[in-house]
């Protein structure tokens, strides 16, 4: 069906709803890239225009993406929740921005909702709002999850501890392990990404890291972010598995590019449940996402990178995650180019993932490629501790010496905190003030809290 | 104690604090080493240069060619012009194909213009006194703006049994200059990764060229025997394929 819009006589007419959403997109280079994007600013604005009078119910009947040819379509469909839909059945694109900026819209009115919106309706309204709306919108839903530990309530900022090593060095990884525990990070996950693929060196650390934890009894979850078929192998050798992680896109061919499927992914959830790992929760999926990789993975189908990535939230719904990261930065200027276009997908991400009601964090993040720098991170961080993002990365000084970008440190952390009075999960916060390490108000100790932590350390530190 | 833990490892640990934030020493730091990367994202690649040497070197004939990419800020936006030739560089190679070509070295810029022209010479003859006799028509190829996958239509056209490209990865702040190295068995355009093997971060403070010539002998020695390169030929010793270059898309 085509949409068009009329002003002064004048007529633009869009082919579809996917020609539309793509030029109604704020300008991103992958998007350019892969030919989708307006032609022009004034297509673009003319786009947006056209896009605010579609209703959301025509969200229903017009597939993006086929239903017979894909099961990310299918989870879509099947899954939809139509009594929830009825809070905004009735609105437009247009309509449903002002309903979400509405003050009587609140984080009851906004759960309630959730099931019944679609990632493509969360795209397309995101399309329409400036940086501002992402924000108060954002900061409205709040999605709360727990494993040993309770993340995402009010007020509560959580860090991905990430002490990632160019060789997977054990005594590495710990040194930055402890030191971040000593800035008080850790409590959305201590997660390291592994140089090597292989099931032995996935295992070393799955047992290095929990040893760590229980060493000093820490409330929080550990993961080494490994293939979820090495994960699987990793269980079924009984290693100590908290989290299963995966990265997921949202088309099924994006996912083939990452070899897993839905089934896969509902299988390793059911093995890390049947561990019953979790003290006080059962949320035992991390996932990763990405604007841009749909296209680098050559499967966005022609759907525009940031509608591909709301996509990919619908799969990460259905399997109830702890922690969902997108990685906004990361992949690459051909993707997003600079700072701007960085800190607009990271607000869209975190809009559109809490909307569906997911647990957002997000890699506030560049390469050396992208035309970005710290200023720009700066910037995201603090718009997104704003929005109430649940967690940010930990990384030594901003510096990932093994995935060679720049994401947040253990310092950027606690400037957050400083300005915006954001605290620590409350498990976290109270062993933080048990082990000497903060006080009751999250305050860093000064000095001596490391020769409290470094004795137990030295079966890795020396 | 800090002094210590960074022996284990070359994060950046230790640091200190100011109240939460940075001291101003490390800040600076962080900023240069940023500074450099950069510069060796956006430095030009001479790649005459790196012809005249590396012919001074002994390494025989060596062409010079570009990818379609007309300069570097088209380069980075446009990957897909970056893994094509332009037509003078089709031209030239189609006009040197004459005796049989064993071995095609393409050593391109990526995206660091500094590892190529600081490694690739000491890794190719690294690579001379490990080869032995078992490669001896080998054509070398200097390319411009170039993407891994520029190797495949290179390889293609000079009609070599396997290809090998030499690449600046991803800069890292702490690794500016890091060379990739990419085997391909049977090159040809629209081959994909998987069919590739990968040794990543070679330079002095990373993988020693004797290591990274050592891998590469063995992986050129298994794909020549089982006639294909990729997944299907593991190197045992290393996992294939750069993580970060893994992590959520391709990007070489």
């Amino acid at each position: 069906m085509a949409y068009s819009v009329t002003i002064g006589g004048c007529t633009r007419s869009f082919g579809d709803l996917k020609i539309l959403l793509a030029k109604a997109t704020p300008a991103r280079s992958g998007d350019a890239l892969a030919g989708v994007s307006a032609e022009d600013e004034e297509e673009r604005a003319l786009a947006k225009m056209a896009l605010a009078d579609v209703p959301l119910a025509r969200f229903l009947e017009e597939l993006l993406i086929p239903y017979e040819q894909d099961e990310v379509t299918r989870l879509i469909v099947d899954t939809h929740d139509a009594q929830a839909f009825t809070a905004i059945g009735s609105l437009t694109v247009g309509e449903f921005r002002e309903w979400l900026l509405d003050p009587a819209t609140d984080t009851d009115v906004l759960a309630r909702a959730a099931p019944g919106i679609t990632p493509e309706m969360a795209a397309a309204v995101s399309k329409l709002m400036r940086n501002q709306d992402l924000i108060l919108a954002g900061q409205k839903c709040r999605v709360v999850t727990r494993f040993r530990n309770t993340l995402g309530l009010p007020g509560r900022l959580s860090v991905r501890l990430q002490p990632n090593h160019p060789t997977d060095d054990v005594r590495g990884i710990a040194a930055s392990m402890l030191e971040g525990l000593l800035y008080g990070c850790g409590d959305a996950v201590i997660g390291v990404n592994p140089a090597s693929d292989s099931l032995q060196a996935v295992t070393r650390l799955l047992e290095m890291m929990n040893a760590f934890r229980e060493r000093y009894d820490v409330p929080t979850q550990t993961c080494v972010l490994a293939h979820v078929t090495n994960t699987l192998r990793a269980m079924e050798l009984r290693a100590p598995v908290d989290l299963v992680f995966q990265s997921i896109g949202g088309t099924e061919g994006t996912n083939r590019s990452f070899g897993v499927s839905l089934k896969l992914l509902e299988e390793a959830r059911a093995a890390a449940l049947e561990l019953q790992r979790g003290t006080v929760g059962d949320n035992v999926m991390y996932f990763e996402t990405g604007q841009g990789s749909a296209l680098s993975a050559g499967a966005h189908e022609g759907v525009d990178q940031q509608t591909c990535e709301a996509r990919a939230y619908a799969v990460a719904r259905h399997l109830k995650p702890l922690l969902v990261n997108t990685v906004v930065g990361f992949i690459g200027p051909e993707y997003l180019l600079d700072g701007k276009q960085i800190i607009r997908a990271g607000l869209e991400d975190h809009f559109c993932g809490k909307l569906l009601g997911l647990p957002m964090g997000c890699d506030v993040c560049y390469t050396n490629h992208a035309e970005a720098d710290q200023d720009d991170m700066d910037t995201l961080l603090t718009l997104l501790a704003v929005a109430g993002v649940n967690f940010v990365m930990g990384v030594p000084g901003a510096d990932d010496v093994m995935l060679n970008y720049q994401s947040t440190s253990f310092h950027d952390a606690l400037y957050a905190r400083s300005v915006l009075g954001l605290r620590r999960a409350p498990e976290f916060e109270a062993w933080l003030e048990r082990m000497g390490i903060a006080d009751s108000r999250g305050d860093l100790a000064g000095t001596g809290a490391e020769r409290k932590l470094l004795p137990g350390a030295s079966e890795w530190l020396g | 104690m800090w002094a210590r833990l960074r022996r284990f490892t070359p994060a950046r640990i230790g640091l200190g604090r100011v109240g939460g934030s940075v001291p101003t020493r490390a800040l600076l730091d962080f900023e240069l080493a940023h500074a450099r990367a950069r510069d060796a994202v956006h430095a030009r690649f001479d790649a005459s240069a790196l012809a005249d040497e590396l012919r001074g070197a002994g390494f025989g004939e060596v062409l010079v060619v570009s990818s379609q990419a007309r300069d570097r800020m088209e380069y980075l936006l446009r990957p897909d012009l970056g893994r094509a030739l332009d037509a003078e560089s089709l031209e030239k190679l189609r006009e040197s194909r004459g005796s049989a070509c064993g071995l095609g070295v393409v050593i391109g810029d990526g995206l660091s213009a500094a590892a190529p022209a600081r490694h690739a010479v000491p890794l190719l003859r690294e690579l001379q006194t490990a080869r032995g006799s078992n490669w001896t028509n080998v054509t070398t190829v200097v390319a411009n703006h170039a993407r891994v996958a520029l190797g495949d239509e290179i390889g293609e056209l000079l009609g070599a049994e396997a290809v090998v490209v030499l690449i600046g990865e991803r800069p890292g702040l702490s690794s500016p200059d890091s060379l990739g190295v990419y085997l391909t068995w049977a090159p040809r355009a629209g081959r994909t990764d998987a069919e590739r093997n990968c040794i990543s971060n070679v330079r002095p403070e990373g993988l020693a060229y004797t290591e990274a010539a050592r891998r590469l002998v063995y992986l050129l020695g298994e794909a020549r025997r089982l006639k294909l390169s990729g997944v299907a030929l593991k190197d045992d010793s290393e996992a294939s394929g750069k993580t970060s270059e893994k992590r959520l898309a391709r990007s070489c």
